[in-house]
């Protein structure tokens, strides 16, 4: 069994540890002899926390060994995303600028895993400031997929995606900006969502676009799913965001099914650009969802097509906000230069960030100036609420919205690198979601001819993660 | 220097920016606290000092001072604002950006009525705003500049005036009575020396008549009326002077140096900053609801204009007078429990104004002297039992130790000579021993009067009705 160990869902873990016939200090183990035997040429982890992993689970199995009552997570290895701070531990939002930035704090989601005895195994790899949609951005070192080691595993979150893919965490967080969860979740055939702007806390996140980013987790199938967010979703003081809602369980019901549920399926995400095989994949997906019960409409978001060039302006002006502080005065990186003030600022930024950074920023910094602001951020506003009104006029008349995650399957390293364009359209789809604040699950639904998976998209409502769920589940269980 | 007659062809146009610190426990947008004079860098935490993945959450109380400031001020209060970023790079703002307001203050329209030697005059006021403060930076000699954070993060409320004002005086009139109406709202200590009550004066010229605005000098961070008083009359000399001698003008940030009293170019707004303002996307839109306002107004305690008109009103001060009178909250408040305990209570007035205002230095407020017994000083002086000079040197006496002044009066034999027997019998001394000033009072020197009068005075040991005694000398000259 014990080879197994790092196969099992969350859900099976949860249960052997709680039966004592798995100990936290072996799973923790298992799991490290994983990272140790596949990382060097998967590249999850800029840093592996073993010591301090194994020191976690022993403390669970002491309190487990006396009698506490725990949390269904307690003794579950899991991996964080390098820009969620976690105290003590360095967060280094995959750049050069926070190599050695050890913040004195942890993000509110890691104090909510530690008060439930996660075991934290280490911190992800990513696109440098969760910029990215290939983990090529990684100041550190690429990700790669672990379905095919010359294929991108999509990003931001690419280190997260594929540390579940590649068994090297039970579970991971990660942070979804436009994407960043759920694009590398399908392109490396797990599941992960980007929950309800809100729903989860951001602070401790560094931000990268403070209007867009949410934490969610990425897990082998949609229960684990469901049983982190009841970890770490609720409301937090100390982000003024964070939305002070009642959440019912996310687990309970989830076997309900889909029977009577309305699905719209956008057909401005079955057009130009999206590869054959994905697109016929999502099709068979709704026949799944007919034969489920449920009743499967052709809709259309007018707006959604603009969602993109919005998302660009008000990310990169977020963001060129957002990253000012890595400035070389405070913490972080400092390039060696003498002069004055400006001189140290222009140095170290020109020598601390990543020329995608760096290309951001500029974009920001154009669409905030006085000049382009009504041009371009305040049109982008605009375009926002028009995208937030076509949602809440198909989520009207349907339960949640079926599209594609991701317009093609795995690609190779290096190929769509040079061109920002082609890159950017990686997002098409997940975009919307984080322009709306709404939730949006990516799970796989097939694979390709090549054997490369598949993500399907439900995109819902806010608030509506638990029927998200419940969809989702009735999928993932539809050959059973 | 440009003749005096050049200088009254033009006026100036002044609008001032005040920043008021906020008296909030705690900062704006986390819990650390704000004392001033701490050791640098003991109260900041990851979230005022901009570290990565923190967040702000705001301090209600800010908006809640921001709001009493608003009311006092006049202004309408908005009942959703937001909050913007305002993007720059220095190294006592470690996040590069302050948290401040742009297109949706939280207070708009308001109005100050202040008094000048011309009369009452409204000043305008355009906008309050709440804001952060920044850190201090601290330049040490050959060890380079250091970063205190403390100061960074506090709250502050930003208060444009309108361009209304037309003199120093004005602009002094201006600034004392905003301190004023925000003292007695209790938001701010308003301590110009600990920098919670700070000042840009924005200045144009143009000559008198005309309607365009003139190219405009800010000069920035000005912490004392005095210093903004000297600041004006030195910068609308320096830019009639330029204006006279051809020069054109450009719009530029000014730095007051308070040791030579002159204004000097700091950098011109050519190469100004865009400080790329958007919403602040980790805070949400602030919410005032009608009650929450009127809640906040009924704690607003009576203000000086109210208080202003009733010395008018009840006491027949002039209304210089009662500005003057008002414009100090302690000062009033004693000047109220004073009069309540005198039938002179006009009289209470003027000797605060006279004789209590000579004796407190600049920004104290604190009168070391029991009502009751300014009260008693007043009903005295009042009833005729001293006379003016006994009343103000009693107060002097008062002011050292403060004790009854009727003790005092009895023990020093105080009381004024009204006996008119008495005083004729000194007046007609004085007359015989000065013959000369009589010659030179017959001869039409009025100079020569006052002389006799203070003869017969010091013979009354200063004690003498004066009133009584110029009536007898008046008489007994004519003889």
């Amino acid at each position: 069994m014990k080879d197994k160990i790092t196969k099992m869902t969350v859900s099976e873990l949860s249960g052997h540890l709680a039966a004592k016939d798995i100990s936290a200090v072996e799973a923790a183990t298992a799991y490290i002899d994983n990272i140790n035997l596949v990382d060097g040429d998967v590249g999850a982890y800029i840093r592996v926390t073993a010591e301090r992993a194994l020191e976690q689970a022993a403390e669970v199995d002491r309190l487990r060994a006396a009698g506490e009552k725990l949390s269904p997570l307690a003794g579950i290895p899991a991996g964080i995303k390098d820009n969620i701070c976690t105290n003590g531990i360095n967060t280094t939002c995959g750049s050069k600028m926070l190599e050695n930035f050890i913040p004195p704090y942890n993000a509110t989601v890691i104090d909510r895993l530690e008060q439930r005895h996660v075991v934290m195994l280490g911190k992800l790899n990513m696109d440098e400031f969760a910029m990215g949609s290939t983990n090529e951005y990684s100041y550190f070192k690429p990700v790669h997929n672990p379905r095919d080691l010359s294929r991108v595993p999509g990003g931001s979150s690419g280190g997260a995606a594929a540390a579940v893919a590649a068994d090297e965490a039970a579970f991971t967080l990660g942070s979804d900006t436009g994407g960043s969860v759920r694009q590398p979740a399908a392109l490396c055939g797990v599941v992960g969502i980007k929950p309800t702007y809100g729903a989860v806390s951001r602070n401790g996140l560094v931000a990268f676009a403070s209007s867009l980013d949410q934490i969610g987790p990425l897990t082998k199938d949609v229960r684990d799913s469901a049983m982190v967010m009841e970890a770490i979703a609720g409301h937090d003081a100390g982000d003024a965001t964070s939305l002070d809602y009642d959440w019912p369980s996310f687990t309970q019901g989830i076997e309900q099914g889909v029977q009577g549920l309305r699905i719209g399926l956008p057909k401005e995400n079955f057009g130009d650009g999206i590869a054959a095989e994905v697109k016929e994949a999502i099709l068979k997906a709704a026949t799944v969802y007919e034969k489920l019960g449920a009743k499967v409409e052709e809709i259309s978001l007018p707006n959604i097509n603009y969602a993109l060039p919005a998302y660009y302006a008000i990310s990169s002006a977020e963001a060129s906000s957002n990253l000012a502080r890595f400035d070389g005065i405070k913490y972080g990186f400092r390039a060696d230069v003498d002069g004055d003030i400006d001189d140290i600022y222009k140095a170290t930024r020109n020598e601390g960030f990543g020329m995608e950074v760096k290309s951001r920023i500029i974009l920001g910094n154009h669409v905030l100036s006085a000049e382009n602001y009504d041009a371009y951020y305040k049109k982008a506003m605009q375009v926002r609420t028009l995208i937030i009104e076509d949602f809440n006029r198909a989520f009207e008349h349907y339960d949640f919205i079926l599209s594609p995650a991701t317009p093609t399957t795995a690609f190779k390293l290096g190929e769509k690198h040079r061109d920002p364009l082609v890159m950017f359209r990686c997002n098409v789809y997940t975009v919307p979601s984080n322009i709306a604040g709404i939730p949006a699950l990516s799970l796989p639904c097939a694979a390709d001819s090549q054997g490369l998976p598949i993500g399907m998209q439900l995109i819902g409502k806010s608030f509506s993660e638990p029927l998200l769920y419940r969809a989702a589940y009735a999928f993932e269980q539809r050959g059973n | 220097m440009v003749s005096q007659s050049t200088i009254q062809k033009y006026e100036m146009v002044i609008g001032l920016e005040v920043h008021v610190e906020l008296k909030t426990k705690t900062k704006i947008f986390c819990s650390c606290p704000t004392d001033f004079g701490a050791q640098p860098n003991t109260q900041c935490c990851p979230i005022c000092t901009g570290m990565p993945g923190t967040l702000p959450v705001l301090n209600r109380q800010v908006v809640n001072f921001a709001v009493k400031a608003g009311l006092a001020t006049n202004c309408k209060i908005a009942s959703d604002t937001k909050q913007h970023r305002k993007n720059y790079f220095y190294p006592d703002l470690p996040k590069a950006y302050q948290i401040s307001q742009y297109d949706l203050p939280l207070c708009e329209h308001g109005y100050l009525d202040i008094e000048t030697g011309n009369g009452t005059k409204r000043i305008g006021i355009t906008r309050i705003h709440i804001e952060e403060d920044a850190g201090k930076l601290v330049h040490l000699e050959g060890e380079g500049t250091l970063i205190d954070c403390n100061r960074g993060g506090v709250a502050l409320i930003e208060i444009v005036s309108e361009p209304d004002i037309r003199s120093a005086e004005e602009a002094k009139a201006y600034l004392q009575k905003l301190r004023a109406v925000i003292l007695y709202t209790g938001v701010s200590d308003c301590k110009m020396n600990e920098g919670s009550f700070r000042c840009d004066v924005n200045l144009s010229v143009r000559k008198k008549g005309e309607k365009k605005l003139g190219t405009r000098a800010e000069m920035k961070n000005i912490n004392s009326f005095q210093f903004a008083v000297k600041a004006i009359e030195y910068e609308f000399a320096r830019q009639v002077e330029a204006l006279e001698s051809g020069e054109k003008l450009v719009q530029e940030t000014r730095r007051f140096d308070q040791n030579t009293g002159k204004t000097y170019s700091m950098r011109s707004k050519e190469n100004a900053d865009d400080y790329r303002y958007f919403p602040d996307p980790d805070l949400p839109i602030i919410e005032i609801t009608d009650d929450e306002r009127n809640a906040l107004g009924a704690e607003i305690p009576t203000l000086p204009d109210a208080r202003k008109a009733k010395y008018i009103e009840e006491y027949g001060l002039t209304a210089y007078a009662a500005e003057q009178l008002t414009i100090q909250r302690e000062i009033a408040d004693y000047f109220e429990k004073a009069a309540e305990l005198t039938s002179h209570p006009t009289l209470a007035a003027n000797m605060i104004l006279s004789d209590v205002s000579r004796l407190l230095q600049p920004d104290e407020t604190e009168i070391p002297i029991k009502p009751e017994h300014f009260a008693a000083v007043a009903q005295m002086s009042g009833d005729g039992r001293i006379n003016s000079g006994t009343c103000r040197s009693l107060v002097q006496m008062l002011w050292e130790k403060d004790i009854d002044p009727e003790i005092i009066v009895r023990e020093k034999g105080l009381e004024q000579i009204n006996d008119e027997a008495v005083l004729s019998g000194f007046v007609k001394e004085v007359i015989a021993q000065q013959p000369k000033s009589v010659a030179d009072y017959k001869a039409g020197k009025a100079a020569a009067f006052q002389s006799l009068i203070g003869q017969v005075m010091k013979k009354t040991s200063g004690r003498g009705n004066p009133v009584k005694i110029k009536e007898l000398m008046t008489e007994l000259l004519e003889d």
